[in-house]
């Protein structure tokens, strides 16, 4: 059984649909990088995935008792997280969240587990510091931590590298080659093809053409989504 | 000095005083609270916007004649509040917009009203109590110091018991629903609360000054403070300080209660500010 697979999915919003009969499975140990232009629905995919957004039609089935609301989710940063006041050591612990909505307070097993993720992703030093005060490497690092707390199996990145420097940017993509060795099934939205094709070992392209399979049928294909065409990133 | 404290035992020995007091700080406690998550979801205006609306709803509750005008302003203030935080990013008028169109309309009809079908003499004197906060303050019954007793001690507890949830929620409300956190029964809660406590905060401050109790106590606490945690007590502190303060000045100088109070809590931001200097907090 697949860690996840969508089956016949259309999706879209307000009724638009901008995906078509969207097929693709993610094993256990997968690394996925899902690509396409701005605007071919790579965020409503995310969205979809999950649960932020309901398919217009079709089915996301998960597998190999993973949860819908145990997927390690790495956001892009938004406007009010820039001057928000708290430290790293809340923020991590956040993410112990989706073992148990409800409860008040942190046991010492989350508090453990956040305190090793933090480890993990090289911030431990940083647990008192505030958030805002941090570079913008660091503090994708400490929301990749927060998504680690959040998940034991698998990891959903949104654009993990955008803003960062190049330097930056290739100490980000090989932190998520590390973990994808530990065994942590990764899926990458990207729009950053060249990456994609060097850390992946699957790619799902979206947009007019939906192609999705192994890197190596990706290269077999050469149906015009090489790089060149859509490798205009930051890599 | 000695004739202020024999002056001020004075007044303490009125029980009138003394409600006013306690009323005024826990207000100034529950609005702090919630000031936090407000000033960081980018709400700061909505102190002002749902404090007009509740403005606008009493003038329609004058006009009905209705002698308890809760009736209709507790229910009116919430909706809108409902309304207006549930907005949220994809909506057609954004945010502050909506909340300022919300608030300048009803101000304009509220006091149209009133011209309109004045039922009393003094009508500028009804208005300006109303924005700037009466003398309600000191003729508080028993009844309404529980009231507001029993409504913050549910304010405290709810906000203890969820604090982890409300930190998600405002930090990241879009991993919060990833991982399963009913964000949107987290944001009608806190609309609702907000608009419960500026309903009850038109008695101490007027319903123009509102948005000094909600956003001053919080960004003093962020200017020196930089984790959520140690920024919610000290906001909370502050704010009941201010209080306090505020309304002690007030009773020994005959100023009015909420400009005072307000007064004094901009006076708090300012030293905050310049602490601040030196912490590093934000800039």
């Amino acid at each position: 059984m697949a860690l996840l697979s969508c089956q016949e999915l259309c999706l879209g919003y307000d009724g638009k649909e901008i995906l078509h009969n969207l097929n693709f499975e993610v094993n256990a140990g997968d690394y996925l990088c899902i690509v396409g232009e701005n605007g071919s629905g790579k965020s409503t995919l995310m969205r979809t995935i999950l649960g932020l957004q309901p398919a217009l039609s079709g089915a996301i089935r998960f597998g190999d008792g993973l949860k819908q609301s145990e997927i390690g989710y790495l956001p892009q940063q938004t406007v009010v997280q820039k001057d928000f006041p708290a430290s790293v050591w809340e923020i991590v612990l956040s993410g112990c969240q989706s073992r148990n909505p409800l409860k008040p307070f942190y046991s010492k097993e989350e508090k453990e587990l956040a305190a090793k993720n933090m480890e993990r992703m090289g911030i431990q030093d940083f647990a008192r510091r505030c958030y805002r005060e941090l570079s913008g490497g660091q503090q994708q690092r400490v929301l990749l931590a927060r998504a680690l707390c959040a998940t034991r199996k698998c990891l959903l990145l949104d654009e993990p590298v955008s803003g960062l420097d190049p330097k930056v940017t290739e100490q980000m993509y090989d932190l998520i080659a590390q973990l994808h060795k530990d065994g942590i099934t990764t899926i990458m939205i990207s729009h950053d093809i060249s990456a994609a094709l060097q850390y992946a070992d699957h790619i799902l392209h979206i947009g007019n053409n939906i192609f999705f399979g192994t890197k190596q049928e990706y290269f077999a294909s050469g149906n015009g989504f090489l790089p060149g065409k859509g490798g205009e990133g930051n890599g | 000095m000695a004739e202020l404290i024999s002056q001020l035992q004075l007044y303490l020995g009125y029980p009138f005083v003394r409600y006013a007091l306690i009323v005024g700080v826990l207000i100034a406690l529950c609005s702090s609270l919630l000031g936090v998550t407000l000033v960081l979801k980018r709400f700061s205006f909505i102190g002002d916007g749902l404090s007009h609306v509740a403005f606008g709803a009493m003038a329609i509750a004058g006009v009905v004649g209705l002698t308890n005008k809760m009736i209709i302003v507790l229910p009116v203030t919430i909706v809108c509040a409902v309304l207006l935080l549930r907005t949220g990013q994809n909506t057609k008028i954004k945010g502050d917009a909506s909340v300022a169109m919300l608030s300048v309309s009803s101000l304009a009809f509220g006091y149209l009203l009133m011209n309109l079908f004045a039922s009393s003499s003094n009508l500028a004197g009804d208005v300006c109590s109303t924005l700037f906060g009466s003398t309600s303050i000191l003729t508080l019954s028993k009844t309404e110091v529980w009231l507001c007793t029993v409504l913050s001690v549910v304010v405290v507890v709810f906000y203890t018991l969820f604090y982890h949830q409300i930190f998600n929620v405002t930090f990241d409300e879009t991993f919060a629903r990833a991982v399963g956190t009913r964000v949107d029964a987290y944001n009608l809660l806190i609309a609702v609360i907000t608009a419960v406590i500026i309903v009850l905060a038109m008695n101490l401050v007027g319903s123009l000054l509102i948005s000094a109790l909600i956003i001053f106590p919080a960004l003093s606490a962020m200017r020196i403070f930089k984790s959520f945690f140690s920024v919610t007590i000290c906001s909370a502190v502050i704010s009941v300080g201010c209080a306090f303060l505020g309304i002690l000045i007030a009773i020994l100088a005959g100023t009015p209660v909420g400009s005072t109070i307000v007064a004094v809590d901009a006076a708090a931001f300012g030293i905050c500010s310049f602490m601040g200097l030196f912490t590093g907090g934000s800039k």
